[in-house]
């Protein structure tokens, strides 16, 4: 069977099936469970990309090759490997969960809510499925258009200034990654991603291609100083598009450096280390900080989510250093499968939180702290998850948050000393943070009659948020669930990226 | 073998988890029998496995339970790790725990988080075990994280008072601060010794004294040396130690069946534990080790004074735990690691005691813990006070209670012990022992002896509180009485832990005064004769003078003294400094970044700025597309004349 397609098309024909009904007026059928059949269905059929999955080899698998635009070498092209494979079961369960979170929660324009989550889904998968260039940035730019109306429609009060910088910030990265494949389509007749990375280029070729791509990656991520889009973003966006943002959109980017950057321009990757680490701590220290500041719920895990995403790409950009400290390639690979693990963890848990954010709102209609107080006194079950959330997200070991962090921690300590210290200090941002969110919010004196009055979350709230917690956990007692399944294909890149660097005449 | 220790680590978190989601359907009395069922059925068997490991001959045993991840050519696992050092800590844990299970039926009967307290006090005795009987650094650090959580949990418990929710705040992210230590030292074993698996790690302790790294371009640091004080970070914010201290006396705002499980007998002595596990590689760094002792005596004596001057009996006490947290730290820098562990145990016994007493008193005073509203409580509460009085004398080391065989074994193993700074270390214990009395029979004195002063009401209240909170009292004070006399000759003497523990600097102090050993009876006798005794006659008589033969001296003397009684009132400054200079500068650093950088730069100036230059270009340049046919005619005659211009003068 066709795994990739279907995750892909299944979705999407969701979308289109779901805007038909609700057009054609079928009264007989709900469109919500018709939506959340579809999106059962892709997670579903994202399952055999695991059970199947052959964890003895680094190449592309289940891949699916149709000519499409023959002239150009532009091909239908898919393929997963260890990297991309967990990012689209990851895609399509967090789908499942927004599709339920908004059961009650959206009046306005229903269908177009759910189908535009639908479309997005197939978006996404496709994008982490792709191994055409032009295949991928179709979807890559496709992707936008139904995040920006999520945005632009279901948002808060500034959604239309949110919605414009988020669209403006990641297209304009995105037309200059158009270049660079051009560019690359140029040099080597094709389009195909994997064809890239035989290129081996001289250091200045590569150092465009590197900021390039950068542009589009780094805003994805986001990485300082191209972040201030991000808490934006989220403030204004509804509940499932914060968690689709937070848990997938961001993923985007690091997916990219990992994809091209590290591959196709390994040199120029080496020769800008250094730039990409400071900035990697910059993001885990500064943007700890900046978090630990905020008013607003939304905002705090906004930056929150920034500070952990500093831990993926410190994590992909410190192999280089490892390699040259210690002689050996096993602790960078240490480092980048934290590095994924940390990508998925933060999928889950930056989703958990939105949707505890959320539940909040859909109750008060605001996210901002100083009006809570005292809620696990009307909402103790509530109360439970979201602490539970918080401290999963200050990487509290057994839950998946540690994994990452820890094995990003010691990894880099063979970079060296310094770096490992200044990213162990997430430790004391990353709970200072998250704890003062729950001391303000969760606990205390029950701050006024309308927290008073709150209802505890509902069976189908409890659902949602056991749902996603329960993979939190799983990957926390025993992550080589996921481990097994990267290593081949992490040890084999690295085997080819950090030699090429190291060997390639470019200096 | 393996489905024993299973049962031991995962009882109690099965039970935590029936108990915490199945709150609303199960009744109070299911709640607590499955709690204590499970931690009682955990303790039996850890005493089994304790026996196994002295007359079983089970050595050294280790387990792999299962592999946890694999993360390049490093794997990492859960297993465990059963020594005599693991066992006898298991039971110590699963011991008092018990005790403090059972007190808490009585404790906090009229509490409406009941069930919630059990379930906490059941994932903490989970996680507490998870840290002991860890055979790699991983889980050891899993465990570690843990209790703090659930210590986290339990300072908050009643997280409606906004001190409590503060407090747990603030312990949680003091022990951050020394865990962010703890975990790059595990990077270090890990860079160093390519393996976190304890075990493999010593054995490679040797090999891994030749290595070590540039710190900074002109400071080169032994392995050793950076692996064993980042450890020791660690410790230092689990065990409370100078300056991450600031955090115990306010853990105080949880219940007290917790301070004394938690932040007395168990997890504060997770340090002290980790530390003497990690002997092989401590003791082949005098540097370590120096500063090991250094923080340990110094707050073994100043933070025994900060305890004079508390007014709440449970503030005392928690103040006791930081001081004598201390002894345990020093003898570990001295070189005893095996009398730090004995300290560690007898501690247990005693301290967790003195807790359960003072809850038992503060139940009596319907929860007044101002050792000022109290006095002469003895008559009331014989049971309370006949305990207490064993724990105070314990803790006090009065010759032939446990205390005294380790603080003794304490004292004068720094005063032999070779590290750099052991005279300034030897006075810090042995001025500790006075100050030790002094605190200890100030609040005997003040709480159970003397004039009642508390109001009318709860004077015709007062009565000695139910068995389930007597219960344990007594099943504390016996080994806080005997236990010091019947372990000495093995733990602080023998060679009890083999090769678990071991002092690679040569001669440790305790071999050396083994020499001099002629068992407990003789030591009790020359006890008598020995400065820390008379010491504590000092102290016992100071108290009396002055707590019961002139009751109105300490408050002339608090008038005369007055600028150092300001200084231990405000704990040395330390709290302050923390809040006032630390927290607060790191929130205003935070917000000035925000504001000025993010908000400011990034935001307002660039992109906006960006947005802006756009917006004000784009209307220059419509005022030109004015649509007026002069005006296009007008500009074309200027370029044309500049044209020109330009050709003729090039």
């Amino acid at each position: 069977m066709p795994y990739l397609s279907l995750v892909i098309w299944v979705p999407v024909l969701g979308g289109i099936v779901v805007l038909a009904a609700d057009r054609l007026r079928v009264r007989w059928l709900d469109i919500r469970w018709l939506a959340l059949g579809f999106s059962i269905l892709t997670f579903a059929l994202s399952i055999p990309l695991y059970t199947s999955f052959d964890v003895t080899t680094p190449t592309m698998q289940f891949v699916e090759k149709v000519p499409w635009i023959a002239a150009y070498d532009v091909n239908y092209y898919l393929g997963v490997d260890g990297i991309s494979m967990p990012l689209i079961i990851l895609t399509s369960f967090m789908t499942v969960i927004v599709i339920i979170a908004c059961w009650k929660i959206i009046q306005y324009k229903l269908a177009q809510y759910l189908a535009a989550f639908l479309i997005m889904a197939g978006l996404m998968n496709g994008t982490f499925a792709s191994l055409n260039a032009v295949l991928f940035y179709l979807f890559w730019e496709a992707m936008l258009i139904p995040m920006f109306l999520i945005i632009g429609i279901w948002g808060g009060p500034r959604r239309i200034y949110a919605a414009l910088k988020f669209f403006l910030y990641t297209f304009l990265g995105s037309v200059l990654m158009l270049v660079v494949f051009i560019w690359l389509y140029l040099k080597t007749g094709s389009f195909d991603i994997l064809g890239f990375y035989n290129l081996h280029l001289g250091l200045v070729p590569q150092m465009l291609i590197f900021f390039g791509l950068f542009a589009a990656f780094a805003v994805k991520v986001p990485m300082v100083p191209v972040h201030t889009w991000l808490p934006d973003a989220h403030v204004e966006a509804p509940t499932g598009g914060s968690v689709i943002l937070a848990a997938i959109l961001l993923k985007m980017g690091a997916y990219g450096f990992l994809r091209f950057n590290l591959p196709i321009a390994p040199d120029a990757s080496m020769k800008l280390e250094w730039f990409m680490i400071a900035l990697s701590l910059i993001a885990i220290i500064y943007i700890g900080l900046v978090a630990m500041m905020q008013k607003d719920m939304k905002k705090l895990v906004a930056y929150s989510s920034i500070a952990h995403m500093g831990f993926v790409t410190l994590g992909f950009f410190v192999i280089f250093m490892i390699w040259q400290n210690t002689g050996s390639l096993g602790a960078a690979t240490l480092t980048v499968e934290g590095s994924l693990v940390q990508m998925i963890s933060h999928g889950l848990i930056s989703g958990g939180l939105f949707l505890c954010v959320g539940v909040l709102y859909d109750r008060m209609h605001t996210h901002e702290m100083a009006q809570f107080g005292g809620v696990v006194k009307p909402m103790p079950k509530y109360g439970y998850f979201f602490l539970a959330f918080m401290m999963a997200n200050s990487g509290l070991p057994l839950t998946s948050g540690f994994v990452g962090e820890f094995m990003v921690i010691l990894g880099s300590f063979q970079a060296n000393f310094w770096v490992s210290v200044l990213t162990a200090v997430a430790l004391i941002t990353a709970c200072s943070y998250s704890l003062y969110l729950i001391k303000q919010v969760v606990f205390g004196k029950v701050k006024s009659d309308r927290v008073a009055a709150l209802k505890d979350i509902s069976p189908r709230e409890v659902l949602i948020l056991a749902l996603v917690f329960l993979p939190v956990l799983l990957i926390g007692f025993y992550p080589q669930i996921i481990l097994r399944v990267m290593h081949p294909t992490v040890t084999h890149l690295l085997s080819q990226v950090v030699p090429a660097a190291l060997g390639g005449g470019a200096g | 073998m393996e489905a024993i220790l299973l049962v031991i680590l995962l009882g109690p978190l099965v039970a935590s988890a029936i108990v915490l989601l199945g709150q609303n359907q199960l009744s109070r009395k299911v709640v607590h029998s499955l709690a204590i069922a499970a931690v009682f059925v955990s303790f039996c068997l850890s005493i089994y496995v304790l026996y196994l490991s002295i007359w079983g001959g089970l050595g050294v045993h280790e387990e792999i339970v299962y592999t946890w991840g694999v993360g390049g050519p490093f794997t990492f696992s859960i297993g465990f790790l059963i020594d005599r050092l693991s066992a006898l800590m298991m039971c110590i844990v699963t011991f008092v725990s018990f005790a403090v299970h059972v007190y808490t039926i009585g404790y906090m009967d009229d509490d409406s988080g009941y069930k919630r307290f059990f379930g906490y006090i059941a994932l903490f005795t989970f996680s507490m075990l998870l840290l002991v009987m860890a055979n790699n650094f991983m889980q050891l650090f899993m465990g570690w994280e843990m209790v703090g959580l659930v210590s986290y949990l339990l300072i908050g418990f009643w997280y409606q008072r906004d001190s409590a929710t503060f407090a747990s705040l603030k312990a949680f992210v003091v022990n951050r601060v020394g865990d962010f230590g703890f975990i790059v030292g595990i990077a270090g074993v890990l860079f160093f010794a390519g393996t976190l698996n304890y075990l493999d790690v010593f054995a490679q302790a040797p090999a891994i004294a030749n290595q070590g790294l540039w710190v900074t371009a002109h400071q080169y640091v032994s392995a050793p040396t950076l692996i064993s004080i980042l450890l020791f970070v660690g410790a230092m914010g689990k065990s409370a130690q100078i300056p991450l201290h600031t955090w115990l006396p306010g853990s105080m705002e949880g219940p007290t069946p917790i301070s004394a499980l938690i932040h007395a007998a168990t997890m504060v002595t997770a340090g002290i534990f980790m530390v003497a596990r990690c002997s092989p590689l401590f003791s082949l760094s005098p540097t370590a080790m120096s500063f090991v002792l250094i923080v340990g005596a110094t707050g073994a004596f100043f933070m025994g004074l900060i305890g004079i001057v508390q007014t709440d009996i449970k503030q005392v006490v928690a103040y006791s735990t930081i001081s004598q947290l201390g002894y345990m730290t020093a003898a570990l820098g001295a070189g005893a690691f095996a009398g730090g562990i004995f300290h560690l145990m007898t501690h247990a016994t005693f301290k967790a005691l003195l807790f359960l007493g003072a809850g038992s008193v503060i139940i009596a005073m319907h929860h007044e813990q101002d050792m000022r509203k109290m006095g002469g409580l003895a008559r009331y509460m014989p049971i309370t006070y006949i305990t207490f009085l064993i724990g105070g004398l314990a803790l006090s080391a009065f010759p032939g209670f446990a205390g005294f065989f380790s603080k003794d074994a304490i004292i004068d193993a720094v005063g032999m012990s070779a590290t750099p700074g052991a005279t300034y270390a030897y006075w810090c214990v042995l001025l500790g022992a006075l100050v030790t009395t002094i605190y200890t029979f100030r609040m005997i004195f003040l709480t159970f002896h003397g004039k009642p002063r508390m109001d009318e009401h709860t004077k015709s209240h007062l009565k000695e509180s139910p068995w389930v909170v007597t219960f344990p009292l007594i099943l504390l004070a016996i080994p806080s009485a005997v236990l010091g006399g019947i372990a000495v000759k093995w733990l602080a003497f023998g060679d009890f832990f083999g090769s678990s523990i071991v002092n690679r600097a040569g001669d440790a102090p305790l071999s050396l005064m083994s020499e001099e050993f002629h068992g407990a009876w003789q030591m009790f006798v020359h006890g008598f004769s020995t400065w820390p005794f008379f010491l504590f006659v000092i102290g016992f008589v100071l108290c009396w003078v002055f707590y019961i033969w002139k009751p109105h001296w300490p408050a002339i003397l608090q008038s005369k003294l007055r600028p150092a009684w300001f200084a231990l009132d405000h704990k040395l400054f330390w709290d302050d400094l923390e809040v006032g200079v630390v927290m607060e500068g790191s929130r205003r650093l935070g917000s000035a970044l925000w504001r000025w950088v993010d908000d400011g730069l990034i935001d307002a100036v660039a992109v906006n700025g960006t947005a802006r230059a756009i917006g004000l270009g784009s209307r220059v340049i419509r005022h030109i597309q004015s649509g007026y046919l002069y005006h296009y005619a007008f500009v074309m005659v200027i370029g044309l004349a500049v044209m020109v211009g330009w050709l003729i003068w090039r």
